[in-house]
């Protein structure tokens, strides 16, 4: 098992957002957290990575074996967790391929390994950029300072590429991209699924439209809190279809 | 989980490591200020008749005027009879190499990681130390000589090169400017001088450490360059002192002279000792820099890293007569803790197409106070002048502040003044995003403010931008990691 999550619950402001949330993840699973807005999915991607204004007051979270809740966001990081953010961040002034240098090696520091030298990492750059179909140039520019939001998402997928993560989450990598961004960033995600098949994924998403692309092993639906229906791929049309009142009707039903 | 702002908060919590002590045999007067002590200066250092008196006169107009209170800082009122105002390390006359140089005080420069041993020759910069009130060396003499540089001690120029520091002595800062420039008129002790003849491009980047080491001493030194026509020189400054539980004084005055197509770089990373972190101890500095581009078509550009003093006061600025001068200020102004830095430029726009360019980046941490005071004045005669100023500031945590006052007066209507200000904060979500990516909040940060500065640290040349990106993360970071 790579992710377990058993009866987490988790507050913000003394507000309850997650009530209860079990999720078992195995290594080159693909999962898809589908909800209506406010349901707790991207409460659940944020307390994945540790996002500081979330507090647990019940259940655990284990990863890989290890308590991943007592880890410091950094720390989750280098075990190999990957937050795809939903809203990525403007770093001014700090250079792309810099700044991912030092991600990278943080990340080599934590296994054990020597820092790779900035030629070697030039050449993984290349390499990756080419395996993505993506422009190298992104990197060569400040973190997501000015960049479109399709180039945003781009660029967190090249990291992805690059920090070779075990667990990826990506938080509504969707929201906000045209057909050809979408079709770019999924055929990067797929790619990276199958150069290393024991990645495991976590999309959050509240469309269907992303899951045509990034097609996933098990569909799960969060409602207020709680995950109220797990299923196939085919439970994502359902829900596309008959919109997330059909999953609310069925429950009380 | 600690919150966003006790992680900057530790963070900020600094260590000063150059705040050592050297015991080294000084000559210092007791403390007090009177004529007497400005002619037992005057004296020791065996100046000619009309410098004691250009003292002499410049004291009398210190003792009439008030310590000004503008700026946007607050400390205790300054005891000036409480301070002496010559130390100096007891050696022997004329110095002929390093050999003949106090062994402890070689000791301290190399502490600081100054060049002075013939060996760092390859640093390729010339150094002139100067330790409490007077230089103790200068290195480079004779190479710089060969291509008829002057580079050497204040004190040397005045018994060696005395017409020109007659001639352009208080010429761009005259003994009656203000309060801090007026005193050290009067008293100060010795500094760095630099000519360059003209069409001379100095081989070398020239540098002046300033230290203090003696207890109650003020420093005040004195630097004066002239670039020739057609001349360019590469000039930088540094300096630190020891932590003491008092306030100590630093008054210098810099004036730079650029004749018909002269070009002089100055660059100061300041990193006097800023005190402990409740405001107790630390230098204030308060100093008057300024530099008059007189030919056509030259340019004066000062950059500045402003790490160190509990208070800072200061304005490195150009006066632009010569026709399509260029004058320029990058400046990089660090406060934490209970640091309080009021700094700026001015931009005098008196000649024909005249440029100026105005670069400010002001971080404040802890309870530091920055301020940027800049004016850019347009006079009736400059037809056609430009400026382009922009001031950012980032603001580290909640209890700092950033103050920005531009003054602007325009008495041509063809100016053209630009004016951009913003102030940004290094955001949780910042620090968030790089520490999801694997970084620490130390990197983190240190990333972000280098991203910050970046425009600035490209200004400075080679040897010092490495020096000052050391020093900003130093200055910001907390030394557990």
């Amino acid at each position: 098992m790579m992710l377990k999550i058993s009866d987490l619950h988790v507050e913000i402001e003394g507000k309850k957002i997650l009530k209860g949330l079990n999720l078992e993840i195995k290594p080159g699973e693909t999962h898809a957290i589908m909800g209506p807005n406010g349901s707790g999915k991207s409460t659940l991607a944020n307390i994945l990575a540790g996002r500081d204004g979330y507090e647990v007051t019940k259940g655990e979270v284990i990863f890989e074996g290890k308590d991943l809740l007592d880890m410091d966001p950094e720390e989750r990081a280098r075990e190999g967790v990957f937050l795809a953010f939903q809203y990525p961040v403007e770093l001014p002034g700090v250079m792309g391929s810099y700044f991912l240098r030092n991600a990278f090696n943080a990340v080599r520091e934590h296994r054990g390994q020597e820092p790779m030298k900035p030629r070697e990492f030039n050449q993984l750059i290349k390499e990756k950029a080419e395996l993505l179909q993506l422009n190298e140039e992104l990197i060569k520019r400040s973190v997501n300072e000015g960049f479109s939001g399709g180039e945003k998402k781009r660029n967190e997928i090249f990291q992805m590429a690059i920090l070779d993560p075990k667990l990826c989450v990506l938080d509504e990598t969707d929201s906000g991209l045209d057909i050809d961004a979408l079709q770019i960033v999924s055929n990067g995600v797929n790619t990276l699924k199958k150069e290393d098949p024991r990645k495991s994924f976590i999309v959050v998403t509240h469309y269907q439209r992303l899951l045509n692309y990034i097609v996933p092993d098990f569909v799960h639906v969060l409602v207020d809190g709680k995950i109220v229906k797990s299923g196939d791929k085919d439970l994502a049309l359902h829900l596309e279809e008959q919109g997330y009142s059909w999953v609310n009707d069925n429950l009380s039903a | 989980m600690s919150t966003d702002n006790e992680t900057i908060e530790n963070f900020t919590k600094q260590e000063y490591k150059w705040g050592f002590y050297s015991d080294i045999d000084s000559d210092t007067v007791p403390p007090g200020l009177n004529e007497d002590v400005i002619r037992f200066i005057s004296a020791k250092k065996e100046e000619p008749e009309w410098l004691l008196e250009w003292r002499l006169k410049a004291f009398r107009k210190w003792q009439e005027m008030e310590e000004p209170s503008w700026a946007f800082v607050k400390y205790p009122a300054v005891d000036y009879q409480d301070i002496s105002y010559y130390s100096a390390p007891k050696k022997k006359p004329e110095l002929q190499s390093l050999d003949q140089v106090d062994p402890e005080l070689l000791k301290t420069y190399e502490k600081l990681g100054i060049p002075l041993v013939e060996q760092k020759r390859l640093a390729g910069v010339a150094v002139d130390a100067v330790f409490d009130s007077v230089s103790v060396i200068t290195t480079y003499k004779e190479q710089l000589e060969e291509h008829g540089i002057i580079f050497c001690s204040f004190s040397e120029a005045v018994k060696n090169h005395p017409e020109l520091v007659r001639k352009y002595l208080g010429s761009v800062v005259p003994y009656t400017d203000n309060f801090f420039a007026t005193l050290n008129s009067a008293v100060f002790t010795d500094g760095s001088f630099v000519y360059i003849p003209p069409g001379v491009r100095c081989p070398l980047e020239l540098s002046t450490y300033f230290r203090i080491n003696a207890q109650n001493t003020g420093q005040f030194e004195r630097t004066l360059i002239i670039a020739d026509k057609g001349s360019y020189v590469s000039y930088m400054e540094g300096c630190t002192a020891p932590m003491r539980d008092e306030n100590q004084l630093h008054a210098a005055v810099v004036e730079l002279i650029a004749h018909e197509d002269a070009e002089i770089k100055y660059s100061t990373i300041q990193n006097w000792y800023p005190g402990d972190k409740e405001g107790k101890g630390g230098i204030y500095n308060f100093v008057t820099k300024r530099g008059i581009c007189d030919g056509a078509n030259s340019k004066i550009s000062w950059t500045q890293v402003e790490t160190g003093s509990a208070v800072t006061w200061k304005y490195p600025s150009c006066i632009l007569k010569g026709e399509n001068s260029v004058g320029e200020f990058y400046s990089v102004a660090i406060t934490n803790n209970m640091q309080q830095a009021d700094t700026g430029t001015k931009m005098i726009h008196i000649g024909r197409n005249t440029k100026s360019t105005i670069v400010s980046k002001g971080i404040s941490a802890g309870r530091g106070q920055n301020t940027y005071r800049g004016q850019v004045k347009v006079m009736k005669s400059a037809e056609n002048a430009r400026n382009f100023s922009q001031c950012d500031s980032m603001l580290m945590g909640d209890k700092c502040g950033a103050h920005t006052f531009p003054y602007i007066e325009i008495r041509n209507p063809s100016a053209k003044v630009e004016h951009e200000a913003t102030t940004s904060k290094i955001g949780e979500d910042q620090i968030f995003y790089c520490n999801q990516r694997g970084l620490s909040t130390e990197d983190a940060v240190s990333m972000l403010v280098h991203g910050f500065c970046k425009e600035i640290f490209k200004e400075l040349p080679m040897e010092f931008a490495v020096e000052a990106r050391q020093l900003l993360a130093i200055s910001l970071e907390d030394s557990v990691g």
